[in-house]
């Protein structure tokens, strides 16, 4: 028989049990679209992260006091900049924060982040000034009330209305909004990036948290390749600069940069969709197990037909071929609605995370899925190939 | 001319307490155009020797030559074309495919021989037509009667023309009507010259044979030419 003979045989083999062959399917189909799905859940989930913290920018050091050790001042921020010392540097900003409630015109809006720093802080936190402009270096020299707010404050307290401008009062102390941020992609839950304001760091320590120590200093790079390079500088000046407390021998600082947060975060992004692939894995095992449940059903009814052909003068060959083709055309074809099932499912959000599709993941789930289908449907049939067309006619 | 040699066959099913000796030395010659009768009661050994005819089964001791030929020689392909080519097979039960419509199941033999698929429709078609079903050639098993299943099934065996007909209890769940339908068939074929080997329990069938065996234990104890009584 040609191999079209034998195709056209496992098609007309596949139609002769309908409600058998789409329940073969259906278990091979949901086992693949879950592998494939909800490993592109974890991968989603893993990207989102790793977005949002190069939204933090890949190229800034943060330098923050430990345990509220008063030892970073506006003096220490002016010394890590430094051409000769630190020649990786591009930028260093002082940070001063505080909670703050912006007033406009009998409308309050409680600001999760009020940040006092310098010009630079903006190119630093990747914080790019849409409308307006950002505050200058002379700004913070002459302590000016000046605020750039982000885009949540400007729409809770501005709706409709123009905010460059405009006067409000922060915490009591009256600023001028000479600019809003441009919207920045807030995935995360928790922390609104858009909900901030910031100003001088001259004219919040005037008229907000006084002259005490810096919250932290923000450096940046010059490029995301040298941030180690500039991390070993700046920590070199600090060590210069503050002697290590005689009490503990624990640095009274600490210096975090993106990268390492991204590492840990992608780590953590990582068990997850482990985590997530194993359960995957096992919709497989149990979609397997149904294939092999229903397979088993049918090995009498097709042990005897296997038993009928053979008296009929059908050779061993010809009806391994045929079982083979039925078995590896029903789990491909299970397995490619499964496929086309899972970039169907990809389009949705699911659990607040957008699936990202593994291209290796597909292949894994196919060739398991075939592997499954080929194992089940031709154990049978090889072993009812081999009997005598009386023991598989008399098969129970 | 012999078609069919059975040399002291026998057949033991099963080892220890449980042996069955179904068959304890059977020895037959068939000669072409013969048409044979099989009787004997229930568990005599009728089956077991028909299905080692039609080399379903292989026997425990003893040789069958078919045309000539040992069958115990024969590998599985070459068992396989003896099946297809030279023997037609009708059970007691049917055995037709299920959920595949008539046509295709008597088709099945031909694909098996290699025969193109329009060539094998239409030879499909004519031995339904034989067998008085060319209407019900889309049909499937389960909306068929059981004299009318039993015919395709019948069909099926003649499609390839085989030179030996093996029939076991063809008529043997069939009513009297269908019976004579199946018995009508099988006179046909005797006068174009098939060898028919049938087994039955009910003497007015074998009364169409033109020779009658008798099983008792697994041993032919009547083999006797008889005057055929036609219907
Ligand atoms: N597969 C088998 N396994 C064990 N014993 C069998 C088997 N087939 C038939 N027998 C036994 O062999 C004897 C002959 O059976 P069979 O040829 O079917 O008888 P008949 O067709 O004449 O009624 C019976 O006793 C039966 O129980
Ligand atoms: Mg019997």
């Amino acid at each position: 028989m040609s191999a079209f003979e034998v195709l056209r045989f496992a098609v007309r083999g596949i139609g002769a049990n309908k409600l058998r062959s789409s329940l073969t399917m259906l278990g091979i189909l949901i086992g693949v679209a879950a592998v494939i799905l909800l490993i592109a859940v974890g991968n989603g989930s893993a990207r989102q992260v790793a977005d949002r913290i190069e939204a933090l920018g890949t190229k800034t050091l943060t330098v923050q006091g430990v345990g509220g050790s008063g030892v970073l001042t506006p003096a220490l921020a002016e010394a890590l900049d430094d051409p000769v010392l630190a020649p990786d540097v591009a930028s260093v900003s002082p940070v001063t924060s505080t909670q703050a409630t912006l007033t406009y015109q009998g409308t309050d809006h409680s600001v999760q982040q009020l940040v006092g720093s310098s010009p630079s802080y903006f190119a630093a936190s990747n914080s790019p000034v849409g409308t307006g402009a950002a505050f200058t270096a002379d700004d913070v020299a002459q302590g000016r009330p000046v605020v750039v707010i982000g885009r949540t404050v400007a729409d809770e307290l501005f709706p409709g209305v123009e905010a460059v401008g405009k006067e409000v009062t922060v915490n009591g102390a009256l600023f001028t909004v000479i600019g809003v941020l441009d919207e920045k992609s807030s995935a995360s839950g928790f922390m609104d990036a858009n909900d901030v304001a910031i100003a001088p760091l001259t004219a919040v320590q005037q008229a907000l948290t006084g002259y005490g120590p810096l919250n932290s200093i923000v450096v940046e790079a010059r490029s995301p390749e040298k941030v180690t390079d500039a991390q070993s500088q700046v920590s070199l000046i600090l060590s210069q600069r503050i002697p290590a407390s005689t009490a503990s021998n624990s640095q009274p600082y600490r210096i975090q940069n993106a990268s390492q947060l991204l590492q840990t975060q992608t780590e953590t992004a990582d068990t997850f969709t482990t985590l997530l692939g194993a359960v995957a894995g096992i919709s497989l095992l149990v979609g397997g197990i149904g294939i092999t449940n229903i397979m088993l059903v049918t090995v009498t009814e097709r042990t005897r037909e296997i038993g009928i052909r053979k008296a009929l003068g059908a050779p061993r060959r010809v009806i391994l071929t045929q079982f083979l083709a039925e078995a590896t055309m029903l789990s491909l074809l299970g397995g490619g609605l499964g496929v086309a099932a899972a970039f169907i499912g990809s389009n949705f959000t699911i659990v607040g995370v957008r699936p990202v599709i593994v291209p290796s993941s597909i292949a894994l789930a196919l060739c398991v899925s075939v592997a499954i289908g080929l194992f089940f449907g031709s154990v049978p049939a090889h072993r009812a190939a081999g009997l005598r067309p009386i023991d598989a006619l008399r098969y129970e | 001319m012999t078609v069919l040699d059975v040399r002291t066959v026998t057949k033991v099913y099963g080892q220890g307490a449980a042996t069955v000796h179904a068959l304890r030395g059977v020895s037959l010659s068939v000669a072409r155009g013969e048409y044979l009768a099989i009787m004997g009661s229930s568990g005599s050994g009728k089956s077991t020797l028909m299905n080692i005819l039609g080399c379903l089964d292989i026997p425990t001791a003893g040789q069958y030559l078919l045309d000539g030929v040992d069958v115990s020689r024969l590998n599985d392909r070459q068992l396989a074309l003896v099946r297809n080519r030279r023997i037609g097979f009708v059970f007691q039960s049917f055995n037709l495919i299920p959920r595949t419509s008539a046509v295709a199941n008597v088709e099945l033999p031909l694909a098996y021989a290699g025969i193109k698929a329009g060539e094998r429709r239409r030879r499909a078609r004519n031995a339904l037509d034989m067998v008085g079903l060319a209407k019900r050639g889309d049909h499937e098993p389960n909306q068929l009667s059981g004299g009318q299943q039993q015919r395709v099934a019948v069909a099926r065996a003649l499609v390839t023309e085989p030179a030996l007909v093996l029939a076991d209890e063809p008529t043997g769940n069939l009513d009297s009507r269908s019976t004579e339908d199946i018995l009508g068939i099988f006179d046909d074929l005797h006068a174009a010259g098939r060898t028919i080997l049938l087994i039955t329990h009910e003497e007015d069938v074998a009364a169409r044979a033109s020779r009658l065996i008798r099983l008792v234990d697994g041993q032919i104890v009547t083999d006797v030419r008889q005057q055929r009584v036609p219907a």
